[in-house]
């Protein structure tokens, strides 16, 4: 059922969508924020890296993306950490807002093609296209989010890093000790939002455009990659947790290239990552669930032997 | 040296709620002072802490640290100097992150050369702290990747206590640290508590509830009543002093018995 082809798609396209996932891995599971910045902050890097691209530097157009990126993640927490607008808001309003941005980047159109445009990818083809041949795309897109996920892991060690763990994991703690909670918050949203940034410039080069709509839904498949691979790998350390983030995205992708493969039409595919992602947002508790029945029918049987 | 002059703070002013929880309040606490502090509920214990550390700044005085004025330093920047524990043990630590990596935080953060926000712990550094870990007592040296969320509540105050002085701060501040923990427990957190602040030579500020404490530890022992510091104890004046006579004094300097029920009883139990 599952073909080479169809694995090869999986992993690259994966890989890609994990820098998403390793976003909302800072932003959700660490300060404890849904960034609802996501899905706009995604587009950005598309229509930044298609435009950048376009005028000829593929490796360029990924900074240029990572810093508008940034960008966008520091309008969110500015609002909701200088001028007190609530965290989810502060999310949308950012969001609504780039929606104009990202046409604007495109020259105000919905899409922006790169047909007979350098890309990474076919800069890696003419400098490593005979060692890698078929596997170059899948090559590139895991350097790119493994590089990524080791730096991070470094930075969380960091004097840096710590602080901004703790500032998510114990409000109480760092508001009595010496971390500056505004300039933390700050730093991982900008962080978070350039990686999901880079995401889409990695993908609008993949892809060969950018769409006004590629982001959308991207904080629902983020999560789900991030719950499915937390759910599967564990939590525990750092290294864990990011392996487990890669995981889980690369999962998710399985499970949509299964989907189609069920000759599931493309128009359903929205209501299929929904569900999957209903489904694994939901995996934790209902887990819970069925232990506690189990339990409970331990218990019952024990009763009924006495 | 920690002076405060005349410092007064008045919580919703212009309302039916209008509450002066600190009064002209006038202190100074020399180096290597242990003051022990008791007073009734709402005498201003806790407001006059959340004063010095910073949690909000103060109507009217000023606030003078080791000669640095600090009276509108924010709180973040104050900590670095100021360790400080409260009567909750979950306060003081992050519970998903293991006994190194908050042990780490407490001492990159207040380590006196700027190390810049990318440094992290060395090997050596590692070592010192399971070195502080063991003289806890706990076993906690063999846990230290373990996340703290899995350790007790007398062994998080614990952590959190070698967390504030791993770098020797300033000044400490210790408000009802143990009041949340089993006797047992109580009197190990205590015991360490004595230990370290001798040891590091600190100057140390505690509240407590328990008149015993108040004149068996440290060396100062202040009352209050209503915002204000209603009595002074130290030297020769203290010495020799029982429960019944702090009480007594008290009665006399604030014109009311002491209203605190956790004092009257634990002044029972111990009769």
């Amino acid at each position: 059922m599952l073909t080479v082809s169809v694995i090869q798609n999986a992993l690259e396209v994966g890989f890609i969508y994990a820098l998403v996932a390793l976003a909302l891995f800072l932003s959700y599971s660490i300060l404890d924020i849904a960034d609802l910045t996501t899905d706009g902050g995604f587009t950005l890097g598309c229509a930044v890296s298609a435009a950048v691209c376009v005028s000829g530097h593929p490796v360029l157009a990924l900074f240029a993306a990572m810093g508008a990126g940034a960008l966008a993640g520091f309008v969110t927490a500015f609002l909701q950490t200088r001028l007190g607008v609530p965290s989810i808001l502060a999310g949308i309003v950012t969001n609504t807002g780039l929606y104009t941005v990202n046409l604007a980047v495109m020259g105000f159109s919905s899409n922006l093609p790169l047909f007979n445009t350098d890309t990474i990818f076919t800069h890696s083809k003419k400098l490593l296209g005979p060692v890698l041949g078929p596997w170059n795309k899948l090559a590139v897109a895991a350097a790119i989010t493994v590089l990524v996920s080791v730096l991070l892991v470094l930075f969380l060690g960091t004097r840096l890093g710590i602080s901004i763990r703790a500032t998510g994991d114990n409000p109480d703690m760092v508001r009595a000790s010496s971390i500056n909670t505004t300039l933390m918050i700050t730093i991982g949203l900008c962080l978070a939002n350039a990686m999901t940034s880079l995401s889409g410039a990695v993908l609008a080069q993949y892809n060969k455009s950018a769409d006004i709509n590629l982001g959308t839904g991207m904080v629902v498949i983020g999560l789900a990659s991030l719950i499915i691979g937390q759910t599967l790998v564990g939590r525990g350390g750092m290294t864990r947790s990011v392996v487990a983030v890669l995981v889980g995205s690369v999962l998710y992708r399985f499970f949509i290239a299964l989907a189609l493969k069920a000759n599931i039409p493309a128009e359903c595919l929205k209501l299929v990552s929904a569900v999957i992602v209903g489904f694994a947002i939901a995996l934790p508790t209902l887990k819970e669930y069925a232990a506690f029945q189990k339990k409970r029918a331990a218990q019952m049987s024990g009763k009924g032997e006495q | 040296m920690l002076e405060l002059r005349n410092i007064t703070k008045t919580f919703n002013p212009g309302t039916v709620n209008e509450k002066t929880a600190l009064s002209h309040l006038d202190f100074t606490l020399n180096d290597g002072d242990f003051v022990t502090i008791v007073g009734s509920n709402g005498a201003g214990k806790s407001t006059l802490f959340n004063a010095i550390a910073g949690s909000f700044y103060v109507d009217e005085g000023s606030i003078t640290l080791d000669r640095e004025d600090i009276t509108f330093q924010p709180e973040y920047r104050r900590s670095k100097v100021i360790g400080r524990l409260f009567q909750d043990p979950m306060k003081g630590t992050a519970p998903h992150m293991t006994i190194e990596e908050n042990l780490a935080l407490a001492y990159l953060r207040a380590v006196r050369i700027n190390l810049g926000p990318f440094s992290r712990v060395s090997r050596e550094e590692k070592e010192m702290f399971r070195e502080h870990l063991s003289r806890l007592d706990m076993g906690l040296e063999d846990r230290m990747r373990q996340p703290v969320g899995l350790l007790s509540g007398g062994q998080r105050q614990a952590l959190t206590l070698l967390m504030a002085t791993i770098v020797p701060p300033r000044l400490l501040l210790l408000d009802e640290h143990t009041a949340a923990l089993d006797p047992a427990t109580a009197e190990k957190v205590l015991r360490l508590t004595r230990e370290i602040v001798e040891q590091r030579k600190l100057s140390c500020m505690m509240v407590t509830h328990n008149m015993h404490q108040a004149l068996e530890l440290g060396n100062r022992t202040l009352m209050m009543s209503d915002g204000k510091i209603v009595l002074d104890l130290q030297g020769e004046q203290r010495k020799g002093l029982t429960v019944e006579d702090l009480l007594h004094l008290f009665r006399e300097k604030a014109n009311k018995s002491l209203d605190n029920d956790r004092i009257l009883l634990s002044t029972m139990e111990d009769k």
